[in-house]
């Protein structure tokens, strides 16, 4: 059966089970793009290539599946990559084909030629510059099995434009994979996995830091039914949310720069930490010398290369969690430890008092309450997506859920821009969940322009965007620790409901708490996508983070949540 | 201290640049990588040397064997192994003066061999360890060393198994 390199792309996909790709055409693609409505893959076409990437990574961790982003060769190339790079650091499954310049053109500068496979070496998994036509169908099949196989990644092919032209004998790549180097892991070692329980057993003040690989192997079952067997308090790394349900009475919370502080006193007092599927960020660690100076440390992950990488491993575990968890399960004693949990339910009713959503209000819009009132609207049953910086703290301190995969953010690469294309991702996905986009005024204006993808595709996406005028993390780090001198942070913005206006989104602006949950509400029974604007609080006490770690601090060396009247303000 | 690392990887456009890369972006120090075919088709072989002070080895290992292409990777420097560097060093040796006598008695002493004489140089040979090379240069440097390219270490280790065989 003679197909062109075009055809044999739609044709692999859809064996692929790929149902959706993000992009945009051009001059190197349009080829491949041609037939694509004879094979019923569905295109959605976004407005920026950054927000292909992104779209297919939110995409892939709302569904578990393998996110598709095309785009045309040079620019379209290049504006995948912070796309990719964010899906490297967060271990995301997804696929990304781009056009190139013919064959016999490459290497010659020609129009809108760049070395994308050059570019993005170090920010995939793996990469192809695919030269024969007859290679393709089997190099799309590899590159899907790469992408979501062991630790997942994003893999891209660069498809030269008289490949896509190129006509062949088309069979369907062989479901077999041969890959003499690479070979994903299993279960773990079993001496290894007898002296991690050895450790489980003999520990008092065991905690469990459960990381992104809890919901990447599918863990959170086998973790729900150790840690109840074990009675170990589980604590959360940012991509760690929405791996274990966060109502769960052994559930503490976010660890971490902007996590709790009983929850970080609580590593730090720990004498055994079980890191599963996580691999120690400095945003989780702080000063890594003085990290959980009295704990030993069992680290399961299934990547040689993140154990020992940072924190030294008494005990290393190389292999998939769930398989090690299973392992772990018959081999750990049931225990209590009545007086480890009782002491943590000290340090927690503390910071609960501390808890901006416990002390009186100062009538002033602050976020954590907005955080808190889209939360108890949605009842944490919502798909929540987020930018990057003060809005992402906010929401993952008071967004809480039970859902598996709930929080989709960027997590290793810090990516502003990536909640409205994400969320736009996570809501083809998922077209029955409700899916809200909380971001910055900031980060938002970096991709806003894909409200008008959204309004094409219909996705009823809801924004909410944190309005503080300003670049908030930065401006907290700058009134903290940079003498307060506002460099570069100030931003004037343009009137959100009008633009969202322009896009067709109907927007809402909160100015007050009191106007809040209206809006939430309206916004959440509108049919199709809304945006809510609240004007939060910008300044002071009122505007910031906590509790906080500063930069080069320990773990519980942390800057409190400010007491009394909630946002008291000097400024 | 030095470590010897063997990687066998796959024989495809890029691999050595995705090594390369690794090295850069990871910030490891390498001494020398020498890479060249196999007894296996499509199988090559890196032989890297890592500055192991300066640089984690296990980590280059394990960084290495995550790159799709890398099969194999052995670090060999606690195994009994044969390792080898190749050197041609051009040498200021003329007739006249005297000085050609003189260096073809060093090249005698090293077991090196003269591979190519001109008026007024003569081009050396010589194979062995790096110290043994590090050696001829140190005394040939007074003599005035016009060029020199060395290929940096090839290792195997001794025994009757092979590297590609498990």
């Amino acid at each position: 059966m003679k197909r062109s390199g075009a055809q044999i792309v739609w044709e692999t996909l859809k064996h692929e089970g790929a149902e959706v790709v993000f992009g945009i055409p051009g001059g190197a693609i349009m080829h491949t793009y041609h037939p694509r409505q004879d094979y019923g893959v569905r295109h959605i076409l976004v407005r920026h290539e950054q927000c292909a990437a992104h779209a297919a990574d939110g995409y892939a961790r709302a569904s578990g599946r393998v996110g598709v982003a095309m785009a045309t060769s040079g620019p379209g190339a290049t504006n995948l990559v912070t796309g990719i790079a964010t899906a490297m650091m967060d271990s995301v499954p997804i696929v990304c084909i781009t056009g190139q310049v013919e064959v016999p053109l490459i290497g010659s500068d020609a129009f809108q030629e760049t070395d994308i496979t050059g570019i993005t070496l170090p920010v995939t998994k793996h990469n192809y510059l695919v030269t024969e036509v007859d290679e393709l169908a089997d190099t799309i099949h590899e590159a899907f099995y790469i992408a979501r196989s062991g630790r997942p990644g994003p893999v891209l092919i660069d498809l030269p434009k008289d490949v896509q032209m190129a006509e062949t004998d088309f069979s369907p790549p062989k479901d077999e994979v041969v890959l003499p180097g690479y070979s994903p892991v299993g279960p773990g070692e079993p001496d290894a996995v007898q002296r991690a329980a050895d450790l489980i057993n003999e520990a008092e003040r065991p905690i469990v830091l459960a990381g992104h690989g809890v919901l990447m192997s599918g863990a959170t079952d086998a973790l729900v039914a150790f840690v109840e067997k074990v009675s170990v308090p589980v604590t959360l790394t940012l991509l760690g949310k929405g791996g274990f349900p966060e109502s769960h009475p052994l559930c503490l919370g976010m660890m971490g720069m902007h996590g709790e502080a009983y929850v970080n006193h609580a590593i730090q007092q720990a004498d055994l930490l079980l890191a599963f599927g996580m691999r120690f960020d400095d945003r989780v660690t702080g000063k890594l010398d003085r990290y959980a100076p009295n704990a030993r440390k069992v680290h399961v992950d299934l990547d040689a290369a993140e154990i020992n990488k940072l924190i030294p491993a008494d005990v290393p575990v190389l292999g998939d969690l769930r398989r090690v968890l299973e392992q772990l399960m018959p081999l750990v004693k049931k225990a209590s430890h009545t007086e480890w949990l009782a002491r943590i339910v000290e340090w927690r009713s503390e910071s609960d008092e501390r808890d901006i959503i416990n002390q009186p209000h100062n009538g002033r819009l602050l976020a954590p309450h907005v955080a808190h009132a889209i939360w108890q609207a949605t009842g944490g049953e919502a798909i929540v997506v987020t930018g990057v910086g003060q809005n992402q703290m906010w929401a993952a301190q008071y967004y809480h859920s039970d859902q598996p995969g709930f929080l989709i953010t960027s997590g290793g690469l810090g990516t502003m821009g990536f909640g409205l294309p994400a969320a736009m991702g996570a809501q083809v996905a998922q077209p029955d969940r409700e899916v809200w986009a909380i971001v910055g005024d900031g980060g938002f204006q970096m991709t806003l322009h894909d409200l008008a993808t959204i309004v094409q595709e219909k996705l009823p996406v809801k924004v909410a965007v944190l309005n503080n005028s300003c670049l908030g993390m930065v401006r907290q780090w700058q009134e903290l620790f940079y003498n307060k001198r506002y460099e570069s942070t100030s931003l004037v913005n343009p009137d959100f409901i009008k633009l969202a206006d322009a896009y067709g989104v109907r927007g809402w602006r909160v100015t007050g708490p009191e106007e809040t949950r209206k809006a939430i509400d309206e916004a959440r029974s509108h049919d199709g996508p809304a945006l809510v604007e609240f004007q939060i609080a910008q300044t002071g006490d009122d505007g910031n983070v906590y509790p906080m770690v500063p930069s080069g601090a320990a773990l519980d060396e942390m800057i409190l949540r400010p007491t009394g009247k909630a946002g008291r303000s000097k400024e | 201290m030095e470590s010897t690392l063997i990687a066998l990887v796959e024989d495809k456009p890029g691999v050595l640049n995705r090594v390369a890369s690794l090295f850069r972006r990871r910030a490891f120090n390498i001494e020398s990588l020498a890479v060249g075919h196999t007894e296996v088709p499509g199988v090559s072989r890196m032989t890297i040397v890592v500055d192991s002070d300066r640089t984690d080895v296990l980590k280059v290992a394990q960084n290495l064997h995550k790159l799709v292409n890398v099969i194999k990777v052995d670090d060999v420097t606690e195994s009994p192994t044969v390792m080898r560097d190749l050197a041609l060093i051009k040498v200021k040796a003329n007739a006249d003066g005297g000085s050609r006598s003189e260096v073809l008695q060093i090249v005698e002493t090293f077991r090196a061999r003269v591979v190519d004489v001109s008026l007024d140089t003569l081009m050396v040979e010589v194979t062995g360890t790096d110290e043994k090379i590090d050696g001829l240069v140190e005394v040939l440097r007074p003599y005035g060393i016009v060029e020199m390219v060395r290929t940096g270490r090839v290792a195997m280790v001794r025994g009757s198994n092979g590297a590609s065989k498990e």
